[in-house]
């Protein structure tokens, strides 16, 4: 089993601790996994990434390849459909809609949403807002993650797991409202139309 | 993060830091540069660090890192020293003559090479520098060789008495894997140096140590040949043989990850001096040689050499691989001359989101001054430095005009003022002020030259995370103590409600024909505690 995803964002956002959440579940599952990150001025509110590579073999390269990701998970949907050329023709796009224009030339919302409506398996969630509904603003990284969650091949229990060990220094107040916006992420993938199928 | 079953998840960095620990280290200095920083913030907040009472510092530049490395291994301990590549420039004169005088207590640097420049000037090989100096060096592949090998260069570097270099790149430093770590040995004491003359380079002493040092190159050489960690594997064609380097043998496996297997003969080389005779059997062997090895082609020059003749080789020198840059998964596919999936192209939409200084960053409110003074003196230049604030260059501000090496901006803004370009403003920050500023300054304080320095005091090394910054609290008495006259040197707090004063302060230090100093000092957003 080998499976490849490409988490994005703008520098800030939190794509390290999903992807340390991600860390947690493969080595629950017993998993191999090489994960790139992003360290030094470029997380200044700069364009960020980290190559994700799960298997249960050897994984030789840090990077993935290019057309071979299974999964694009982004925080920011203009960052999203930059690693397009990473995307298998089967994999999925999951990203937060709320935009971050913070650049002088960012896309009009229309051409992005067209463009987005362009990737064939994709799933886009107000991140923001399912994050707020559960009184926990700061969690709209665990709002993607669960939207991915379905995607990604760990089951439901191990996911849980994972966001208890991720915050459980922080006390048990915020361990249950990551969980809370992870499910309600979850949830929202789960009743859009093209979900994949729930593993 | 500690996994189950004993499995830790480490970065590179943290892989060569743990190993490093476990291998009784005494003392780590390092100075902070991307992508090597990660080295000497793990053990600054390792348990074991505090436990063992390991001595560990933010150095204030990379050659006085390396120094306080030599002399802990002097004193019988084993030092671990890191730094990013460029910093070994800085470091260069104590690197080649520890070479020269070896070592006491096992003495591994590691130094992050930044193939591509993600965060850099250049993209410098590290290498070069292992075989200019003469020592070994180690590139491993993966976040557990990057362990296993750090562990097992302490006990060659007390064994061959000589310091050992490891050279890291980007994508593996900043890479994190499971990692099976082996048990710690009990912090190594040794006696002091038995040789009175090892470490002192008196030209008699240093022709000695130099003999001794070349006798050395053979024992180096064997153990390279016979090391585990060049090795020679692959299938049986033979109408080529492939040399993989460090991490690009990551890239070539990966497009045989279904089969596991290479149907060319590989040869993995992760342990220089390069293994000559091991390189000359498998040539022997094919008609033609591939090379991968990430960063400059140092291998494939020398097998090329001068002349022409011999066998086919191809590389980045050919156009078989780009020249520059890193390698990548699909380079190294195309190199061999396998398809791949054509991948779809970026979306239109898609625009370029560069790094920029935070919201309320106190920079900002310096460039704006600043800019405002320039506007009025278009014949004045802005020389800057390295740090977030090299992102002066950029829109909105587009202040500055050069951004060369650690300290440039002094030197350069005082050349500059030597040709007579005036007004001649220098602008660094406070942690690269005390790297490699403080010595130009001087320079401008001994000819009194009409120049202003503007440092950006933010009290913390910003750009690389917020490490400890050796000017905090004692700035203005380093500048007194250089020789500044105390009325030309200014505080100011950045803030847009002091613009206007802020922009008085700096014409009136601009129009002193001497030098000035402008400290522009309000705490980096990053390294205010968040509620």
């Amino acid at each position: 089993m080998h499976y490849d995803l490409i988490i994005a964002g703008v520098g800030g956002q939190g794509i390290l601790s999903i992807a340390t959440v991600i860390g947690r579940a493969a080595v629950h599952q017993g998993l191999h996994l090489k994960q790139s990150e992003v360290h030094g001025m470029a997380q200044r509110g700069g364009a960020v990434s980290s190559h994700f590579r799960l298997s249960d073999g050897t994984i030789f390269s840090d990077l993935i390849p290019l057309a071979s990701s299974d999964l694009i998970l982004s925080m920011e949907p203009m960052e999203a459909l930059r690693y397009r050329p990473w995307l298998k023709p089967e994999g999925w796009l999951v990203t937060n809609s709320v935009p971050i224009p913070s650049i002088a030339d960012y896309p009009d919302p229309v051409r992005l949403q067209a463009a987005l409506a362009e990737m064939p398996h994709r799933i886009v969630v107000d991140a923001v807002g399912l994050a707020r509904a559960e009184k926990s603003p700061r969690s709209v990284n665990m709002a993607v993650l669960g939207a991915a969650s379905p995607c990604m091949p760990f089951p439901e229990a191990v996911w849980e797991e994972a966001i208890r060990e991720q915050f459980s220094r922080k006390g048990a107040e915020v361990v249950e409202a990551n969980i809370r916006v992870f499910q309600a992420g979850r949830n929202e993938a789960l009743r859009s139309a093209d979900t994949p199928k729930k593993t | 993060m500690h996994g189950i079953s004993g499995r830790r998840l480490l970065l590179t960095d943290e892989a060569i830091a743990q190993a490093a620990l476990d291998a009784g280290i005494g003392g780590a200095y390092a100075y902070p540069g991307t992508p090597s920083t990660e080295i000497l913030e793990y053990i600054q907040q390792a348990p074991e660090a505090r436990e063992r009472g390991v001595h560990r510092l933010w150095s204030v530049n990379e050659k006085t890192a390396l120094e306080e490395g030599l002399g802990h291994s002097y004193a019988g301990r084993r030092a671990l020293v890191a730094m990013k590549h460029v910093g070994l420039n800085v470091a260069a004169d104590p690197f080649v003559n520890a070479a020269i005088t070896g070592v006491n207590g096992g003495l591994v640097l590691v130094v992050a090479d930044d193939p591509s420049m993600h965060s850099s000037q250049n993209e410098q090989d590290s290498r070069f520098y292992a075989g200019f100096a003469g020592i070994p060096l180690l590139e491993p592949a993966t976040q557990q060789e990057a362990y296993e090998m750090t562990r097992a260069a302490f006990d060659w570097s007390e064994q061959w008495k000589i310091p050992i270099l490891i050279r890291i790149v980007t994508r593996l430093a900043h890479s994190r894997a499971d990692v099976v770590t082996t048990p710690p040995i009990e912090p190594v004491r040794l006696e002091l140096p038995q040789d009175p003359r090892q470490f002192v380079l008196l030209p008699a002493n240093a022709r000695r140590n130099y003999e001794r040092l070349l006798d050395q190159q053979a024992v180096f050489q064997a153990h390279s040949e016979a090391s585990p960690y060049n090795v020679r594997t692959g299938g049986r064609r033979r109408d080529r043989g492939v040399i993989a380097a460090g991490i690009a043998y990551n890239y070539l496996m990966e497009a045989f990850t279904d089969t596991g297997e290479c149907p060319w003969p590989v040869l993995a080389i992760r342990e220089y001096p390069l293994p000559a005779a091991a390189i000359a059997r498998l040539a022997a062997d094919v008609d033609s040689l591939l090379i991968l090895e990430e960063g400059a082609p140092l291998i494939e020059s020398r097998l090329r050499g001068l002349l022409p003749g011999g066998k086919p080789i191809h590389g980045r020198m050919d156009g078989t691989l780009p020249r520059s840059g890193e390698l990548t998964p699909d380079g190294v596919s195309a190199a061999l001359g396998l398809g791949r999936p054509k991948p779809a192209p970026v979306p239109t939409v898609v625009r370029p989101r560069p790094p920029m200084l935070c919201a309320g960053c106190p920079h900002a409110d310096t460039y704006r001054f600043l800019k405002e003074f320039m506007a009025d003196h278009p014949a004045g230049r802005v020389f800057a430095d390295i740090g977030c604030y090299t992102l002066g260059a950029l829109p909105p501000f587009e202040a500055i005009s050069s951004c060369v090496d650690m300290g440039a901006s002094i030197t350069m803004a005082k050349g500059a003022a030597d040709a007579g370009l005036t007004p001649a403003i220098a602008v660094i920050g406070d942690s690269t002020f005390t790297h490699s500023g403080l010595t130009g300054l001087l320079d401008a304080v001994m000819e009194n030259t009409s120049m202003t320095v503007l440092i950006l005091d933010n009290e913390t090394t910003g750009m690389t995370g917020c490490q400890t910054s050796p000017a905090t609290g004692r700035l203005e008495r380093i500048i007194a103590g250089l020789g500044v006259d105390a009325a030309h040197l200014r505080v100011v707090i950045p803030l847009s409600k002091n613009h206007d004063k802020n922009l008085q302060v700096l014409r009136e230090e601009a129009a002193y024909p001497g030098i000035s100093v402008i400290i522009s000092r309000r705490v980096c957003l990053q390294a205010v505690p968040k509620g």
